[in-house]
């Protein structure tokens, strides 16, 4: 029962990251995308965790645990650079 | 004897080396004893080599080798012959004199110091080159003098003569040496070793060799170019601009005498054919005619040493090449009696020069009543460069004669080597006597500079040490240095010695009346020498340093042109021409499919594999499509870093997974912070046609790395992965075997790859510091930036993911040996999180909060890292063994400890270190003026 829903979530996961990307592709506004990339990085994180979860191991946890914290100060860096072009004063 | 008990000959260069750096030390002591140290090293050297010379004498050769890469053949090897012991007496005993007298020379405002360390190093490089046994280590010591020579040649810089004369020569020299590496490999190569013992054991095979000319001549440029032989011997009158210690060194005992040591030392296996007869006989010959006729005209004093010493390296050289045995004996006796009758006449010149203020032969004229003493050292040490009687000169050159009559060289034309020999010497007589009469009597002094007085006493010693061994050697010959020569000529010969007499009188017979018309005919050349002189003048002079910077000019112009052809500041050639040359190199080996061909069945695809590829590929060409709109090609960059850190995790590599995460962040601020410099557009540098072209090269660089790529998934694969992944545990104590490969089993690769993170580091910083750039008012579309800095919802939120950020690295940390981890993720984690306090807060507010200097970080990280490898030495273990234990610690339970740790966290500082102090330059150099677009 497990599987299937994870096989089924997994794929939906998929074709949230092919919308991400088309939205990160087309935009229009730069804001767009950088919204579409910091959504492919917490679909990112859900596949890992799914991956760990189809795996039965606790292994992969820390690696969503850090994309979730470096995808944040990634997205940090691109919104302050809208905000002010330099993004250490 | 005691003292070669516990010394071996790598002493010798050992301590000459240490001792360079003594004359440094000890030039605050003042003169005398800064001369005094600088005298001990080559003294003691002298003193073992003396203690070793009853053995060498009864015939032994005393070899000694360390292994030093022994995998590629590299050893470390001393050799200590007769031609060894007779050099290494020369060079030691010589230069021991030269410091003395430098001691004088040197006026109290020159760096004395400077002066003995270049002088030691010479000194050390000499000797190395005749101790070497084996002929890589020759040639590198061979280009030490080179470069050591340079240093003293040029020890007047600020004199323009002395810098062109020292790259003359050094250019001179260097080329030479060139030419004598590709003939040493090519040698080695015939023979099977660099070891001189196995090279010398081989002599016919390389004779026979089909290689063989091509050896020989690039070996003899070697050794032309360094001995100033025709066409070669330019630079060596202009390195007269040396200090007169250096000329007296350089030119009599030493760096000339190297190219003649060269071809005594190789005699055994290049001598015998008719090509080296040819080449050798000829090319001293010239050399001795010229240098002895040019030195007749030349009025500066130490011009007409520098020409003598050509003719007499020429003359040298010429009894090398004939085909006698007694000739090469003749030739190392004379090796003897020119290095100590030209050191003494070269101090000589110098002390004339320095008591008078001038070196010309115009203006020295009748010194005979200022300075008798010196005159009377003067011309004993010219009699014995005329050849006369009863001096150590007259005897080499009567074997000389003597030999010049034996031969057959040059067919029915032999007769004409003893008949230009005799004229060599009537030009030899002249210029000799013209230094005597000229200088000392004559006349009177013309507008001398000072008033000539006689030198410091200690000035005079180095010159009469050498003017007794002048009259001893010629007076005894045999029992000064007839044993010494003995050993030299049989490690030359590598045979028993034909029989020859060292003596002064031989009864009436040719050679002895050569030396009269030599004698007479020098007399005689010299006292109508205004006749010549007058036909001379003639003759247009050119300046060889002319014509040499000449040349130097039009091969530095063309050298530019080329070097302007293919770098030309343009980065789409430089990555276009190096992509090329890895499709040639690469591409060739894959023409063989079969390489490339799929030995593995393919393994299942499934869905969200290929969704996950298709986004990368998707992502990666829209960066290309977007990349003249950075921002844009920026995000869609970090998607394909995104998705291949997924992949790493999805392959079971948690390790680099997490590696690629946080480089990928750090690469994302750092192009930020480049991108607000940077134009905020950019126009389309590349024409159609170029676009094709790269198009092309970029297809045809994938399709090769896909190649190899599917290539290398689809073998069989037998990798070390096995031999880690068993090991791990047992020898470096960590299940993680990413980890332990890192700080234990190439550990060493670590250590210099945070090295050179360090070093790139501190690099950025020095280049960062004091740059100004122009920074843009506003962003892409003209609209002004925000007037809020530091919004407070990103400051609030960053300052609590601080320490949650500071936990998950100090965690992941600790457990890097065990499970993913490490050093290096933890560093990188912890740089991210500083990052984001500088991003949120803004570099004012966080220098007085965090007071870490980021320079000592690195040098921290790097020093602990390096001192827990070498900890392992005092175990007794290799250099980064690992130590690991288990403690039983209350509360917690048994933990592991493991040296490794403190590696790592050596590795973690540097990296922390390395990390912001890049961006944090790079973040400051906004920090301080900002435009404001208002106003």
């Amino acid at each position: 029962m497990l599987d299937i829903s994870v096989i089924l979530v997994a794929i939906m996961l998929c074709i949230a990251l092919v919308f991400n990307l088309w939205r990160l592709l087309i935009g229009p506004h730069i804001v767009d995308r950088i919204l579409a990339l910091d959504t492919m990085y917490i679909n990112s994180i859900a596949l890992i965790l799914l991956y760990g979860i189809y795996n039965r191991t606790p292994l992969y946890f820390e690696a969503a645990l850090l994309i979730a914290m470096l995808g944040f100060v990634s997205s940090v860096a691109f919104g302050k650079y809208l905000l002010r072009g330099d993004i250490i004063e | 004897m005691e003292l070669s008990e516990f010394m071996s000959l790598f002493w010798i260069t050992a301590i000459m080396l240490l001792g360079v750096t003594v004359p440094l030390v000890t030039e605050r002591f003042g003169r005398t004893a800064n001369t005094v140290f600088t005298m001990l090293p080559p003294a003691i050297a002298l003193a073992y080599i003396a203690s070793l010379i009853p053995t060498v004498l009864a015939g032994n050769v005393i070899t000694e080798s360390l292994e030093w890469i022994p995998a590629v053949g590299l050893t470390l090897s001393m050799r200590l012959d007769g031609l060894a012991l007779m050099f290494a007496i020369l060079i030691l005993g010589i230069g021991l004199l030269i410091i003395l007298y430098a001691r004088y020379y040197l006026s109290e405002r020159e760096a004395a110091g400077r002066f003995f360390a270049y002088l030691l190093l010479f000194m050390t490089a000499m000797l190395s080159i005749v101790l070497s046994n084996n002929v890589l280590q020759l040639w590198m010591a061979w280009e030490v003098t080179s470069i050591s020579s340079f240093l003293l040649i040029s020890f007047w810089s600020s004199k323009s003569e002395s810098r062109k004369g020292a790259r003359m020569a050094l250019t001179v020299t260097g080329a030479g040496g060139l030419a004598l590496l590709a003939g040493l490999l090519i040698i080695a190569d015939i023979a099977g070793s660099y070891e001189l013992g196995a090279i010398l054991a081989s002599g016919d095979a390389i004779r026979d060799h089909a290689l063989y000319p091509i050896a020989l001549i690039l070996v003899l440029l070697g050794a032309f170019t360094k001995s100033a032989q025709f066409p070669f011997h330019f630079w060596l009158p202009h390195a007269m601009a040396a200090p007169t210690p250096v000329s007296a060194y350089l030119h009599s005992a030493t760096m000339v005498k190297a190219g003649i040591f060269l071809l005594a030392r190789f005699y055994p296996i290049l001598s015998g054919t008719e090509l080296w007869f040819l080449i050798v006989t000829m090319t001293g010959l010239i050399t001795l005619l010229l240098g002895a006729y040019v030195a007749l005209f030349k009025h500066d004093l130490k011009g007409l040493l520098a020409y003598s010493t050509v003719s007499h390296l020429g003359l040298i050289v010429l009894l090398l090449g004939l085909d006698t045995e007694l000739a090469t004996v003749a030739a190392l006796f004379h090796i003897m009696n020119h290095a100590v009758f030209k050191a003494s006449l070269f101090m000589a010149a110098g002390i004339i020069d320095h008591e008078s203020g001038t070196r010309d032969m115009r203006k020295l004229n009748g010194l005979w009543r200022y300075m008798p003493y010196t005159a009377t050292l003067a011309m004993v040490a010219a009699a014995s460069m005329a050849g006369v009687p009863l001096f150590n000169g007259f005897l080499s050159k009567e074997m000389f004669f003597a030999e010049s009559l034996h031969q057959e060289t040059l067919g029915f034309l032999s007769w004409m080597i003893p008949v230009l020999a005799t004229l060599a010497g009537v030009f030899a007589v002249a210029y000799s006597l013209r230094f005597i009469h000229d200088v000392f009597f004559n006349g009177e002094p013309v507008n001398l500079p000072k008033i000539p007085h006689e030198p410091p006493r200690y000035m005079k010693i180095p010159v009469e040490v050498l003017v007794a061994l002048c009259l001893l050697v010629g007076i005894f010959p045999a029992f000064m240095i007839g044993s010494l020569l003995e050993a030299a000529a049989t490690s030359v010969l590598m045979k028993e010695l034909p029989y020859y007499s060292l003596a002064i009188w031989h009864g009436f017979n040719i050679p002895l009346l050569m030396s009269v018309i030599a004698i007479v005919g020098g007399v005689l050349v010299y006292t109508y020498r205004r006749h010549l002189y007058s036909f001379q003048a003639q003759f247009k002079e050119t300046d060889a340093k002319l014509v040499f910077e000449g040349v130097m000019q039009k091969i530095v112009a063309f050298s530019a042109k080329f070097d302007e052809g293919l770098n030309n500041g343009s980065l789409q050639r430089y990555v276009a021409l190096l992509l090329l040359f890895t499709i040639v190199i690469t591409a060739i080996p894959l023409i063989n499919l079969d390489v490339a061909a799929a030995h593995l069945p393919d393994q299942p695809v499934t869905f969200v594999e290929i969704v996950a590829g298709v986004i990368l590929c998707l992502s990666a060409i829209a960066t290309v499509i977007y990349h003249r709109k950075r921002m844009i090609a920026l995000i869609t960059l970090s998607v394909v870093g995104l998705i291949v850190s997924v992949a790493f995790a999805r392959f079971s590599a948690p390790d680099l997974a997490l590696t690629q995460l946080a480089v990928e962040v750090v690469t994302v601020i750092l192009l930020m912070l480049a991108l607000y410099f940077l134009p905020q557009k950019t126009i389309a540098e590349s024409s159609p046609s170029r676009v094709v072209r790269d198009l092309g090269i970029a297809a045809a660089v994938g399709g090769v790395v896909a190649t190899i790529n599917y290539a290398f998934i689809t073998q069989p694969l037998d990798s070390i992965s096995e031999f880690f992944l068993a090991n791990s545990k047992t020898g470096g104590g960590g299940t993680n075997a990413v980890n332990v490969i890192l700080v234990d089993f190439r550990g060493l690769d670590t250590l210099g790859e945070i090295l050179v993170l360090g070093i790139a580091a501190f690099g950025i910083f020095k280049l960062l510091t004091g740059v100004k750039l122009a920074m843009p008012t506003a962003n892409y579309k003209g609209i002004p930036w925000s007037e809020d800095r530091h919004p407070p919802i990103l400051t609030v939120i960053s300052q609590s993911l601080l320490p949650l950020a500071l936990l998950v690295s100090f965690y992941i940390f600790l457990r890097g040996h065990n499970m993913p981890g490490g050093g290096f993720i933890a560093g990188l984690i912890t740089s991210v999180a500083l990052i984001q306090q500088y991003i949120a807060h803004g570099v004012d507010w966080i220098k007085p909060r965090l007071k870490v200097n980021y320079q000592s970080l690195i040098a921290w990280g790097v020093l602990i890292a390096t001192f827990t490898g070498i900890g392992s030495w005092f175990f007794g273990r290799p250099f980064m063994t690992t130590w690991f234990d288990y403690f039983d610690i209350p509360f917690i339970g048994e933990i592991e400890l493991a040296s490794a740790l403190v590696f790592d966290l050596g590795v973690y500082l540097t990296v922390v270190g390395a990390t912001l102090l890049i961006l944090a330059s790079l973040g400051k150099l906004t920090s301080v003026h900002r435009p404001v677009a208002e106003e």
